[in-house]
Formats: structure tokens, sequence, C-alpha cells
């Protein structure tokens, strides 16, 4: 009997240690992450506006999402900025990895690659901002200097998004790479040596043997960084605020105005349900669509 | 092997030579930028908008760092192109300091305990519990973010420390994942030797597991400490109120008070400057072990 008391007093004791030890950290998951979820859900069923009391209006919040327009403009206008900035980022990072591969894996270089992307945003933005000045930035009289015209990047509809765009490349790219390079790592030696002995050249071997081995790193980079591209925020709010006009009004910066600007709290959380939900589907559709758990290594 | 060498023997110092360039070319988009923030910071003021296009410091001065540091008076900053209140800099560092090293304390000694009892205890709903977690983790931060600025306007913590650390401060799902796994990876042997010579569990996660998890919980510190200094959103929304006011807040607030119709670039380049100074001093001393630690961290 005794011999048999003793364990399970013992694993009381580990199971009530164990509990004391998790505790405080559910009680900021509970207050912080959990219990927020579901009141933001809850409260995209309402019209609250911080000053009357909530009413529960059913899905009225959610019919008017599918007939806003300007809701579909902010997510067309995400849409185009994430199309622009994963692939070039994305090519451009791969490149970055494999030139690291091959030719030099020294530590200052992948330390001054991963640089930008340790600055905060607001810094990044602001640096740009003024690289990008229309009439005293750097960049403009290296244009004219090559006898081109002075552009407006931010300050104009056509060129705001894609120079947001590109500065977030500047800040991602280096970073992307590193991952793609420690990928890079995981892939035997051996099988390259056995293909250039099988006579394959270069291009055979990365479209062949890098992409498919390095295919889990990828997907991963690609689900994390389209998850954060389409909420990109920061930037804009240094930048453009979401203009000229509505050039950059981005959904995050769109939930932002309805939040914080016009204070329809029933609203914004409806729009951030909605991006939530965009989101989910994506992550999912890609984790399916390129098999993300198992490498052609196995 | 013969037509392989006779291939590939004159090509591969071109390649290389390509390759290289295409390094430099990389090296230099990245470093100019940030070049371009000291120059223009230890530029003239008047100088910034004339010469626009010399590469070096215009009228080499340390005038809008002393500017920014508060080290002259209202008019003469303000006949220096910049606002009479200037940027009060040595308190919104203060506030940086303290939300980033108080809130990263907390977060990675409380993720430890959890981290550690998901790792090596059993009790019932453990995995159930874990994998809760690791649902957090999907969530994207636009979905609790009114909710949460929410809570702390209830809880009257708008513009307190307490209010920019709290979602932080017990938790991130993140951290609690890196250091479960850190746990999972490390040797239990020391761990059953104490157990057997009769230390209790918190005595063998305060004796045994902390130490040996210095260099995980470091790094990780050191990433999560760099994410908070660099975050935007939260403590504007929460702490715009300047005792409370943090470097990223402050600047942005600069930036969008510009004094006599253009920006104060001088000034602000100088602000900018003087805020990565922590980043920059942390990613120095621990260079290679950050590098390391952020190709693991992809899963963030």
């Amino acid at each position: 009997m005794t011999t048999h008391r003793q364990p399970r007093l013992a694993a009381r004791r580990e199971a009530l240690y164990a509990w004391a030890f998790v505790a405080p950290s559910l009680i900021g998951f509970l207050v912080f992450f959990a219990v927020p979820s579901v009141r933001g859900l809850l409260m995209s069923f309402t019209n609250w506006d911080l000053l009357r009391p909530a009413k529960f209006v059913g899905v009225a919040n959610y019919v008017r999402l599918l007939g806003d327009a300007d809701f579909r403009h902010a997510l067309k206008v995400t849409a185009y900025y994430v199309l622009m900035n994963i692939p070039i980022q994305t090519t451009l990072a791969l490149g970055i990895a494999v030139m690291m591969d091959k030719f030099s894996k020294s530590t200052i270089i992948r330390g001054i690659l991963v640089l930008p992307w340790l600055l905060p945003n607001i810094v990044v933005a602001l640096i740009w901002l003024w690289l990008l000045d229309p009439t005293m930035g750097f960049l403009n009289q290296i244009i004219m200097g090559l006898g081109f015209q002075r552009q407006p990047f931010l300050g104009s509809t056509d060129q705001a998004m894609p120079t947001i765009a590109a500065i977030n490349i500047w800040r991602h790219a280096g970073y992307t790479a590193i991952l793609l390079y420690a990928g890079l790592q995981t892939i035997p030696k051996e099988i390259y040596e056995a293909a250039a002995i099988d006579g394959a050249n270069e291009r055979q071997m990365f479209f062949g043997i890098t992409i498919p081995l390095l295919r889990p790193v990828l997907v991963f980079v690609l689900v994390t960084t389209i998850i954060g591209s389409f909420q990109i925020f920061d930037t804009i709010a240094i930048t453009t605020k979401g203009g000229p006009v509505d050039a950059t009004r981005v959904v995050y910066w769109y939930i932002y105005e309805y939040a914080f600007v016009r204070f329809k709290m029933g609203y914004a959380t409806t729009i951030s349900v909605a991006l939530f939900v965009i989101l989910i589907t994506i992550t999912f559709i890609q984790m399916r669509y390129f098999n993300a758990n198992s490498s052609d290594l196995d | 092997m013969s037509r392989a060498h006779t291939r590939t023997a004159p090509t591969i110092p071109l390649a290389t030579i390509l390759a290289w360039i295409a390094f430099a070319l990389v090296m230099l988009v990245t470093l100019f930028p940030v070049y371009w923030v000291l120059r223009t910071a230890l530029s003239d003021h008047k100088e910034i908008y004339v010469q626009t296009a010399v590469l070096w410091p215009v009228g080499f001065t340390l005038d809008n760092f002393k500017r920014v540091l508060g080290m002259f008076t209202a008019e003469q900053s303000v006949a220096m192109g910049g606002t009479a209140t200037g940027i009060n800099f040595w308190l919104y560092l203060r506030n940086s300091i303290i939300v980033s090293t108080f809130l990263v304390a907390g977060q990675t000694f409380f993720s430890a305990m959890s981290a550690y009892a998901f790792a090596r205890l059993r009790f019932p709903g453990r995995d159930q519990l874990f994998f809760l977690y690791l649902t957090a983790m999907m969530i994207p931060g636009v979905v609790t973010l009114i909710p949460n600025f929410i809570l702390i306007r209830d809880l009257k913590w708008l513009d307190t420390f307490q209010g920019i650390m709290a979602p932080g401060f017990l938790m991130t799902p993140f951290t609690v994942f890196f250091l479960r796994q850190f746990f999972l990876g490390i040797n239990h042997e020391l761990e059953e030797a104490a157990t057997l010579d009769g230390a209790s569990i918190p005595m063998i996660f305060w004796r045994v597991a902390l130490p040996l998890s210095i260099p995980a919980l470091s790094t990780l510190a050191i990433l999560q400490f760099i994410a908070t200094w660099n975050d935007y959103l939260w403590p504007f929304l929460v702490g715009k109120n300047e005792a409370v006011r943090v470097l990223t807040v402050a600047l942005a607030i600069f930036q969008s008070q510009t004094p006599q119709g253009a920006p104060d670039w001088g000034g602000l380049m100088a602000g900018t400057a003087l805020s990565l100074v922590p980043t920059l001093v942390i990613f120095l001393v621990f260079g290679r072990r950050a590098v390391n630690a952020i190709q693991f961290t992809g899963f963030r």
C-alpha cells in the first residue's frame, strides 16, 4: 500500500508544482490573448462607439462589410502591396542566400545583412522618407544627376505603394536571406557531388536539388512574410498615412482609422476578424498546396 | 572529371568576381541609408537643405545632437530650425529602457517557468494547454489589439508603464514555445541526479535548469529586447503621454510636428541615430550569437 501511495503522492505534488509554474503565463495568456480574441469576436456583433453602451446588432456589421467599397479598396491595395513585396523580396533573398552559401560564410556579412531588420520600422520609415524626399532627397539627386526627371515617390498615387514595398524589401530581404541560408546549410553536400558526377549543371542542380530540398524553409518563410505583409502599418503611419488620396490605405490602416480615429469599435473589430479569416485561409492553402511538412529528403 | 576541370577552370574566377560585385552592391544598398542618417545628423542644419548631393557631412557639426539632447535653449533651437520644445531625448530614452528591460525580464522569467513545466513535468491537461498556446501564435496582433486597448483603458492604465508592458509581461506564445523547445533539448541527467539527492522541483528549476539555460535565455532576451524597443503601435496607443513616451513614439510625434515648414531633418536624424545606439551596442557585443539566434527564430 505504501509503495503504491508514494508515487501517487509524488505525481500529485508534481502536478501541483507544474500548475504553480504555469500559472503566471496562464494568467497572461487568458487575459491578453484568449479572452481578447473572444471579446474581439463578440464586439464585431455590436455597434459600440466607446461613448454609448454597446448594442447587439447581429450580423449587420458583416453585411455592411460585404458592401463596403472602401474595404474592398483597402483589400486591393494590400494585395497589391503583398504581390509586389513577396516575390521580389523572396527571389532577392534566395539569390543572396545561394551566393553566401557558395562564396562566403562570413558572420560579418550576415550581420550587415540582418542590420535593417534590427532597426525599428519607425526609423526605417524616417530614413527613407528623407532619402526619398521629392525635392531634397538624396535619391532624387542621383536620378537627376543621371539625367532623369525628379520622382515624387511617396507623394504620388501611382508610386506610393511600390515605394513602400521597396522600403520593406530593403528591411526584410537580408533577414529572409539569413533564414534561407540557414535552410541551405541543412542540405547534404553529397547530393550536389553525386549530381555533379552524373553531369548535372548548376541550373539543373538549383531547380532539381536546392529548391525541392529547401521547400519546408521556403514555405515557412513565405507563410510568415505574407502574414507580416498583410499587417503593414508602421511604415504607412510615418510616410503616407494612407494617402495620397487613398493609395496606401491598407486594411490595417483602415482598421486603425475606424477604431482610433472614428472610435467605431464594433465595425473595426469586424474588419479585423475578416482580416484574420483571410490570413488563416491563405496560410491553410499554402500549407496544403506546398505540402510544407515534408521535405523531399525524406 | 578532366572535362569538368577544363570547362569550369576559366569560369570560376568570373563567377566569383560577379558574385563579389553583387555582394558589394547588396552591402552598399544595405548600409548606405544608415550612413545617410549619420551624414545628415552631422551636417549643418541649413546646409542640409542646400547641399543635398554631397556624400559627406556638410559644415560638420555636433549641433544637431546637442540640440536633441537638450543642450541648447529654446530660442537657440528655434533659430536652428527646430521646435521650441525640442525632443526630450533623455526622458524618452529612460522610458524605452524601463519598458524594454522590465517587460523582457518578466516575459523571459515567467515564460521559462511555464516552458519548464511543459517540457519536464507531468500534469493533467498539459498537452491540451500547450496546444492552445500554439494556436495563439497563429492569431495576428490585429485581433487582440482593440480588445486589449479597451481593457487597458478600463483598468485606467492608459499612459502608465504597466499599461504598455502588461500584454507581454507574463508571456508571449512564442517565448514559451522557444524555451520549451530548448528545455526538451537539454540533458536530463543533472536534473535526475538532483532529484535523487532529494531536491524539490522549484529547487531543481532554480539551481539546475535555469543556470543551464543561460545562453538560451539571454539569446531570447536580446531578441525580445530589440523587438520591444522597436515596437510602435501599442506604445503609441496606450502611452502617448510624455512621462511614459518611448523613443519610437517620440520620433513619430517629432516627425509629425514640422516646426517651420520643412521637417527638421537634422534633428530627426540625430534623434534617429541616438535611438539606434542600444540596438547597435547589443548587436556588436553579441554579434555572432545574435545572428545565429535570428536564424533560429524564424518561427516568429
